[in-house]
């Protein structure tokens, strides 16, 4: 029905403009480009222990005129679980002070400290416009919004692309500005204070501001090269600049005896007495600006029906961190509507040049010092991952359906000034995770 | 390692001019999964799980902001 409405409007302004131009009603009649194309997916992501996710997404996409597209995409993220709060195990069961300073949970020996209140509902709603500038040029405007209880990000961005080459070469060129707002529990803590319970006489100290906000700015350039009728290559190099507040508000640092390892008690300055006392960890801080560096190539190529994908990623910052990505699919065709698609991701970073894993006593930064920068966070410390995954897929002529299952590992390195009890425990332990996804085109 | 990717980059940049197909010539190309980006909730979805576990994002595309990612 909607192919014959467009072959009638076709040869109806063939048919006029043959005739000397349309005549005014009727060259207001806009064309049919068709339906939403909608495509939506559930993803559901299981650390042991720790972190659980549902992510549902759903996005739709319009051609509105030629070559002019709009997309719109929902996103819902629920979170439960535990956190790391980058405190150390140790020998004796631990006691620590909620992020709210009201209330305090325990950690049983020989155990990760993880704050086990997380638990966070996110909502982004982002949207695209792709518009021809001319029949080599195009631009892409988006906007996205993104909001969860104590975490607020707006962002733009437009990213310009040309064809060149006999459209075997596209070259683009994009810019991205994204202000986010952070109000965590209990306020903004104060840099290298004790995590204090909001009874104690000094707890006001220990925190400085209801919110805080940071901007970031990407910047990116890329080429994408047709090789010959089935391959192609791209190349992209990303500059990503971030300034304001980048500290994570809820991570802590530990301060053990320099001679025992054991973590000391906040208040008398000696071991802590398990179930009596808290445990003496204080707020990590980290530097106001972080400037990133991106360089990304990926291949494509086709082997009679199937199809070969690789990418890498180099990335280096001004906080010493730099990582290499490498990213493996091949999809299998299996039949005419059918494929299997082995997955392999492999990730290894740097630590941070700030990274702390923990304090010995009396090392630790004055309380409010801004010029001092620290974290204990495993996530910015020496790490390697590895993701292995297979999904299986349906592929029909308007619509198709996958089913993904993966596994993801996290090993990092263990720091190498360890003293006392410290040598007896894992700091960084091993984070695994199962990952599934169903994707659905519509 | 940097000076390595760069050149890298000049000499396949250089290699581009020599590569192509004629119009008539891309049914293979044309194919949905033959797309750079032939899932794109399923790179979102991945880039929001990296992003929150590891200190690197972007790259394919902008790495942004978005999350308190705890």
């Amino acid at each position: 029905m909607k192919k014959h409405q467009k072959i009638t409007l076709a040869l109806a302004t063939a048919t006029c403009s043959l005739m000397g131009g349309l005549p005014k009603a009727q060259a207001e009649i806009s064309p049919d480009y068709g339906d939403w194309d909608v495509s939506a997916a559930l993803l559901f992501y299981s650390e042991a222990d720790r972190v659980t996710a549902v992510e549902p997404v759903i996005s739709a996409k319009k051609q509105i005129d030629t070559d002019e597209i709009i997309s719109l995409k929902l996103v819902l993220d629920a979170l439960t679980g535990a956190s790391a709060s980058g405190a150390v195990p140790t020998n004796i069961a631990q006691t620590f002070t909620r992020p709210s300073g009201n209330g305090s949970y325990t950690t049983a020996a020989n155990e990760t400290p993880l704050d086990d209140t997380f638990i966070d509902t996110r909502v982004a709603i982002s949207a695209s416009w792709e518009i021809p500038l001319s029949r080599m040029d195009k631009i892409v405007l988006g906007g996205n919004i993104s909001n969860e209880f104590d975490y607020t990000s707006i962002g733009v961005s437009s990213l310009f692309s040309r064809d060149i080459n006999q459209r075997n070469t596209t070259l683009s060129a994009g810019l991205s500005f994204a202000s986010d707002s952070i109000s965590p529990k209990g306020g903004t803590p104060n840099p290298f204070s004790d995590m204090l319970p909001a009874k104690d006489a000094g707890y006001s100290a220990t925190r400085l501001a209801s919110s805080e906000s940071k901007t970031t700015v990407d910047v990116l350039f890329g080429i994408t090269q047709v090789i010959d009728k089935n391959s192609l290559l791209q190349f992209n190099y990303s500059f990503s600049q971030a300034d304001g507040y980048l500290t994570d508000p809820y991570k802590v640092i530990s301060v053990v005896d320099a001679t025992t390892g054991i973590p000391i008690d906040y208040v008398t300055g000696v071991a802590i007495v398990p179930g009596t006392t808290l445990s003496q960890v204080v707020y990590e801080n980290r530097p106001d600006s972080r400037t990133k560096h991106s360089l990304f190539t990926q291949y494509k190529r086709n082997f009679s029906g199937d199809v070969f994908d690789i990418s890498y990623r180099y990335m280096f910052d001004d906080w010493d961190i730099n990582s290499h990505t490498v990213d493996f699919r091949y999809r299998l065709k299996t039949s005419e509507t059918t494929f299997w698609q082995p997955h392999i991701r492999f990730y290894q970073q740097s630590e941070a040049e700030f990274y702390t894993p923990f304090y010995l006593s009396g090392s630790q930064p004055t309380a409010g010092s801004k010029t001092e920068f620290s974290t204990a966070d495993y996530r910015l410390g020496e790490m390697t991952t590895m993701t292995l995954g297979v999904e299986y897929g349906h592929v029909y002529k308007n619509h198709g359906w996958s089913l993904a299952a993966e596994y993801y590992l996290q090993t990092s390195a263990e720091p190498d000034n360890k003293v006392g009890e410290l040598n007896n425990q894992e700091l960084s332990p091993d984070v695994d995770a199962f990952m599934l996804r169903f994707n659905y085109d519509f | 390692m940097r000076s390595i990717c760069i050149v890298l980059m000049v000499l396949a940049l250089s290699a581009c001019s020599q590569w192509g197909v004629k119009p008539w010539e891309r049914s293979v190309l044309s194919k949905p999964e033959m797309a750079l980006d032939s899932s794109p909730l399923t790179s979102a979805l991945d880039d929001h799980i990296y992003f929150s576990k590891e200190a690197s994002s972007g790259g394919r595309a902008f790495g942004g902001g978005g999350c308190g990612c705890n």
